[in-house]
């Protein structure tokens, strides 16, 4: 086990509404390996964003197995979570979800002060992330004053400050312009190109060619799909 | 275990810095939610320090009035309502006791020159009355011995008799009728007097019809020993009164001084009782803003505990910012009550002294209200589901 990076087996999750049992992942199976780039394509509705807070830790399996890095995640405390969701994982959202009353530099460092790491050395690595995503120029900047595309690339600063194994993105373009979506889907390319996991939720089926490798969910379960 | 405690630290750093920023975000509302534990301290602080002064000035008072003295007050029985003049040489004799006065007060009416005026009250004293209050008298002569023995219609008059009869006039040497009996004005008493005229004890008696002495004040040498001096005194009184039960008691300045500072600390722990409920008031007043606060930061909460904070950070950090909004009510509440309480102390002729133990109090309590009161919110925080959360956003 713990060479294993990645694996969900069996992965079932109900959800109990108003009395009736909701099956909404149905017996998911899925290996990644170090360095893939994969992306989960599924409508709304197909149970996506569920299979997303189960990888990313946010939820837990109703039943199944998942070994993320060598560790069997049902098996883990509140608190491992948290240091899990801290460490391994670097999360994308759709509409970026940055702290309004900190500047770019602050939300990048964010992650870090849950490592408890000094606001010294925490300065520094956000710098070199902010730049990394071509924001030298806008790290105290307020998320206010930057425009939707700067947003993200704060946010994938942020995502990938920790070195996390997996880059975990839901729908990372969703509320941007082609252009700058373009823009951002080559930032991941380049990531991936430098040897980190990368799995992206989304719905777009253009979105999802960026990707090496596709698996789609239709109605909770998992289909492998065709590379793009 | 040090990288624990390192980021403990930080944490604590960054949440204090964190709940700053927020308390700021929200002016308005964090200033009324001050507000409330500010007024609740400041009734406490200027309550208690208020109290405890005029407690401390009214002690004072008795301790310069009463010092060194024991007052008998006799009920007698059936065939001696009181003691006589043997009896008080007996009292004169006991070791420790310097002087005596008995002490004889009547109503009467006053007449002078005229004018006639009732319930003026009178009081009989001993020329040893004199001896010790020796700066009662302002104008003229005080009583002598010779005036006691002889039961000289003789009197001192007080300021208030001094204005209505003797508007702008030397009263010595004058008469005045006193239930009809006349007296020659010997003094003046100044406005410390506690009655209006004074006459000798042995001329009061004549005056009521009666040859026994129902209150004397004995004077002793030292105030320290009232106490041994009462153990002397009490077989004496007892063999006068054929030693029968409940015919006398002797009450010492310091047992009213006791009973009086009983009755203030009661009543400040009562006042202090219902200042605190103003507190536990301004504490619901921060729970609602911190519930409040949660509500509104849910997307925040969620997106902290995605990128790794663990539930106990969550709380800590809530439970910072309500304890850092009771502090700031607190130490608010130190500074008014301790205006305050000058103020009314200055109103009431006390004088201030800062009392530490009511600053502790305050402080406490108000630190207490914080984490009580922002204990609930702040669990509500750290339960709550990152997804949820997040989609609230």
């Amino acid at each position: 086990m713990e060479n294993v990076f990645f694996k969900m087996s069996d992965v079932c999750k109900n959800y109990l509404v108003g009395g009736e049992t909701l099956e909404v992942l149905k017996l998911i199976n899925l290996n990644i390996d170090k360095g893939e780039y994969l992306s989960v394509l599924g409508p709304s509705g197909s149970g996506k964003s569920t299979l997303m807070n189960i990888i990313g830790c946010l939820d837990q399996a109703t039943s199944g197995e998942y070994i993320l890095n060598g560790r069997l995640i049902e098996d883990l405390s509140e608190k491992e979570l948290a240091e899990i969701r801290n460490r391994e994982i670097g999360f994308i959202f759709q509409n970026s979800q940055l702290l309004q009353k900190l500047d770019a530099l602050s939300n990048v460092e964010l992650p870090l002060v849950y490592q408890g790491i000094g606001p010294r050395e925490r300065r520094k690595r956000a710098r070199a992330m902010l730049e990394r995503v071509g924001l030298e120029e806008r790290m105290h900047h307020f998320p206010n004053q930057l425009s939707g595309g700067q947003q993200q690339r704060v946010a994938i600063a942020r995502a990938l400050v920790t070195d996390p194994k997996i880059l975990l993105a839901d729908e990372p373009t969703g509320a941007l312009d082609q252009k700058t979506g373009r823009q951002i889907m080559g930032l991941f390319d380049e990531i991936s190109s430098e040897g980190r996991t990368i799995i992206m939720i989304t719905h777009d089926l253009k979105l999802a060619g960026f990707a090496k490798r596709i698996v789609n969910i239709i109605d909770g379960c998992l289909t492998e799909g065709e590379a793009g | 275990m040090i990288k624990y405690i390192r980021r403990f630290f930080s944490m604590l750093a960054e949440n204090i810095r964190m709940s700053i920023s927020n308390i700021f975000a929200n002016r308005l509302r964090s200033f009324l939610t001050v507000l409330g534990i500010m007024i609740g301290v400041t009734a406490v602080i200027a309550l208690i320090t208020t109290i405890s002064a005029v407690s401390t000035s009214i002690s004072d008072s008795f301790t310069s009035m009463g010092a060194g003295q024991l007052t008998l007050s006799i009920s007698g029985n059936d065939i001696k309502p009181g003691l006589n003049a043997e009896n008080l040489e007996t009292l004169k004799k006991i070791e420790g006791v310097v002087g005596l006065t008995p002490s004889v007060s009547l109503s009467a009416s006053f007449v002078c020159a005229g004018e006639r005026d009732t319930g003026i009250s009178v009081k009989g004293v001993s020329d040893y009355y004199f001896v010790r209050e020796d700066d009662l008298v302002k104008r003229g002569r005080k009583l002598n011995q010779f005036d006691v023995d002889r039961k000289n219609a003789v009197c001192l008059i007080g300021e208030e008799v001094l204005e209505t009869f003797f508007y702008g006039e030397n009263p010595i040497e004058k008469t005045v009728y006193l239930n009809g009996i006349a007296f020659k004005v010997v003094g003046i008493l100044n406005e410390d007097a506690a009655s209006d005229v004074i006459i000798p004890y042995t001329t009061a008696l004549k005056m009521n019809s009666e040859a026994f002495v129902t209150s004397v004040t004995l004077y002793l040498s030292s105030p320290d020993i009232s106490k041994s001096v009462t153990e002397k005194l009490e077989p004496v009184m007892d063999a006068m009164f054929s030693f029968e039960e409940d015919t006398y008691s002797i009450v010492t300045m310091e047992a009213i001084e006791n009973t009086m500072t009983e009755l203030l600390d009661m009543m400040s722990a009562l006042l202090a009782g219902i200042a605190s409920i103003a507190l536990i008031v301004g504490g619901i007043g921060i729970m609602n803003m911190m519930l409040t606060s949660v509500t509104e930061r849910t997307s925040e909460i969620g997106l902290k505990k995605a990128l790794g904070a663990r539930p106990g950070e969550i709380q800590m950090q809530f439970l910072i910012e309500s304890f850092m909004l009771s502090m700031m009510g607190g130490v608010l509440g130190v500074l008014f009550g301790i205006i305050l309480s000058m103020v009314m102390c200055n109103a009431m002729g006390a004088s201030f002294s800062l009392s530490y133990g009511a600053v502790v109090l305050g402080v406490g309590f108000s630190a207490a209200v914080g984490i009580l009161f922002g204990w609930s919110p702040a669990r509500k925080a750290s339960k709550l589901n990152p997804i949820d959360a997040l989609r609230s956003a």
